[in-house]
């Protein structure tokens, strides 16, 4: 056994040293690095700043934010395995982003589909600003990396309490760059939706409903909890939940704020109307769950915040005020009633990434086409119907991309190396089982 | 020598150590458990999904007393732990054969 372990590592450190080896003879005199001129003059150093700034709060939303936010929400056993399901998103999708990720989703489009390799390793980003922008590359880079990195560690509250760490770490790398990057690419990098004329300000589609479908797919593809609809799976530590949640909010500011991608008034019209929806659908939700149940819980006023944040994600720089009230006002109750459908159909999505997620994210992209008024969007409401046309396409893309996506994945990772812990590892709990550790010990 | 177990509501902890303190009792254990008995479980809804809860979070009080205090602990634990509504708990009452007082050595009542 020992020797096996020994065995194992060995291993390990040589595919370890192989992939430094790669990384430093590949890495090698990076043009970006080499040729940072200063071509500064269309730098504008506020922008710039909002947008480092914001890159940094969008960091905090994954973790702690969605580490404290799905580590409450789980039994005390796999609170840290489902923790580290966040926090690991943040490391793998960091290198992969740097590596082919950013390339994929931003280099120079390839028939509308996907971008090129052209920026592999960050070749050719640097710290100058590209043709017109008022920031460096590398803080365009850097911020949307950090979008990727959350829609990853979104869909790991589907399959939370069940899932291999190895199967995981795999699916990461997969995902972020089959899924992730080439819908990035279609909205936001040239491709076939952004010309379309698709509106998504800071990710409707591509971060929530991208995460939550696939979130579907995990759940459908894993199947249920040991013991699901049987046992109680009660909320841990709903503090660890809130105070996340919290941390949803405030660094939410910079993921929609942020995407104005200026320190400008379309930055400050996003921060009003985000701040304005989540406080409108925490109340909704807990105002419907109140009525419908007896009583308004905190769980439900902080799912409702999220909600809330996801939906007037696509809309935040395109709609006014009053409108950011009432997306806030149907996504509240919207997800609340997906959250209860799901128990009508028998899927497992154990902390609800398609009830919140998904569907909050749909709600939001085609409220997008029914609000839309500033910032070079006009939505049915205000006159254009053909918007809502041009958002159900984008949604429905989405969905069906995501989902047959991820299905696929799911099904190369659990044939390469399975995608379920044994049935008394997850009876033990994951974080004994898969790490060794326990979070909570008494003496 | 009698040890007393006491299984009460949480909140009432600080009277009923606060009684038995001034009744003369020198010391106490106190332990957080959960159980249930005629009251059964409770419900809890998390996101619309209710949970059957059957080990409902009880205080487990224990006092070693001499024999001549027994029924004054008795009444007053009772009293102080009564709300009159189902779930106030039970009290165990046994025999204590021997009690040392592990810095001094010291055996029976002595040592309480």
């Amino acid at each position: 056994m020992m020797t096996r372990v020994i065995v194992q590592n060995t291993r390990l450190l040589v595919y370890l040293s192989c992939l430094l080896g790669w990384l430093v003879v590949g890495g090698v005199g990076s043009p970006a690095i080499a040729g940072a001129t200063e071509s500064g003059s269309s730098i504008s150093a506020g922008d710039t700043a909002w947008i480092l700034t914001s890159s940094a709060l969008v960091l905090a939303m994954t973790a702690p934010g969605l580490a404290l936010f799905y580590g409450g929400m789980v039994r005390s056993k796999n609170v840290l395995g489902t923790m580290m399901h966040s926090f690991i998103s943040l490391c793998v999708v960091s290198v992969v982003w740097v590596l082919w990720g950013y390339s994929l989703a931003f280099a120079p489009d390839i028939g509308g589909i996907i971008g090129s390799l052209e920026w592999f390793g960050l070749m050719g980003v640097g710290p100058e600003p590209t043709e017109g922008s008022t920031i460096p590359h590398f803080a365009f880079m850097v911020f949307q990396l950090m979008f990727a990195v959350i829609t990853v560690a979104l869909i790991t509250g589907s399959f939370a309490e069940r899932m291999k760490f190895s199967a995981f770490l795999l699916f990461a790398v997969l995902w972020a760059t089959f899924i992730y990057s080439p819908l990035a690419h279609w909205v936001w990098g040239g491709g076939w939706l952004g010309e379309l004329g698709a509106l998504d300000f800071a990710g409707g589609t591509v971060v929530h409903i991208s995460s939550g479908v696939s979130a579907l797919a995990c759940a459908l593809v894993l199947g249920q909890r040991h013991g699901y609809g049987k046992e109680a799976m009660a909320p841990h530590n709903l503090p660890f939940t809130v105070i996340g949640a919290c941390l949803l909010w405030f660094g939410w500011f910079g993921f929609n704020a942020g995407s104005a991608l200026a320190a400008n008034g379309i930055a400050a019209s996003a921060f009003v109307t985000t701040n304005t929806a989540t406080a409108a659908a925490a109340l909704s939700w807990l105002v419907v769950e109140w009525v419908y149940r007896g009583k308004p819980t905190i769980l439900g006023a902080a799912s409702g915040a999220v909600a809330g944040l996801v939906a007037i994600t696509p809309a935040a720089g395109f709609v006014g005020p009053l409108s950011s009230l009432w997306i806030g006002i149907g996504a509240g109750a919207l997800c609340y009633a997906a959250v209860l459908w799901k128990n009508k159909f028998g899927y497992d999505d154990s902390l609800d990434v398609l009830g919140i997620h998904g569907i909050g994210g749909t709600w939001g992209a085609i409220a997008t086409g029914l609000f839309a008024s500033v910032g070079g969007g006009t939505g049915l409401f205000f006159g254009n119907p053909a918007q809502v046309g041009i958002q159900l396409v984008a949604v429905a893309a989405t969905w069906v991309f995501a989902l047959v996506g991820t299905f696929i994945l799911l099904k190369v990772v659990d044939g390469i190396i399975g995608l379920r812990v044994q049935k008394d590892e997850e009876i033990l709990g994951l974080d004994l089982s898969q790490h060794n550790e326990r979070a909570y010990t008494l003496l | 020598m009698k040890l007393v177990e006491a299984i009460i509501k949480p909140f009432k902890l600080d009277e009923v150590k606060d009684a038995l303190i001034e009744l003369g009792v020198q010391g106490m254990t106190v332990t957080e458990v959960k159980g249930f008995g005629r009251q059964k479980g409770h419900k809890e809804t998390y996101r619309g999904t209710e949970y059957q809860i059957d080990f409902v979070p009880k205080i487990k009080i224990e006092v070693a007393i001499p024999d001549n205090l027994e029924q004054r602990v008795l009444e007053t634990i009772a009293r102080a732990a009564k709300t009159g509504s189902i779930g106030d708990g039970k009290i165990f009452v046994s025999n204590l054969d021997s009690v040392i007082r592990i810095r001094t050595g010291e055996t029976g009542e002595g040592a309480i």
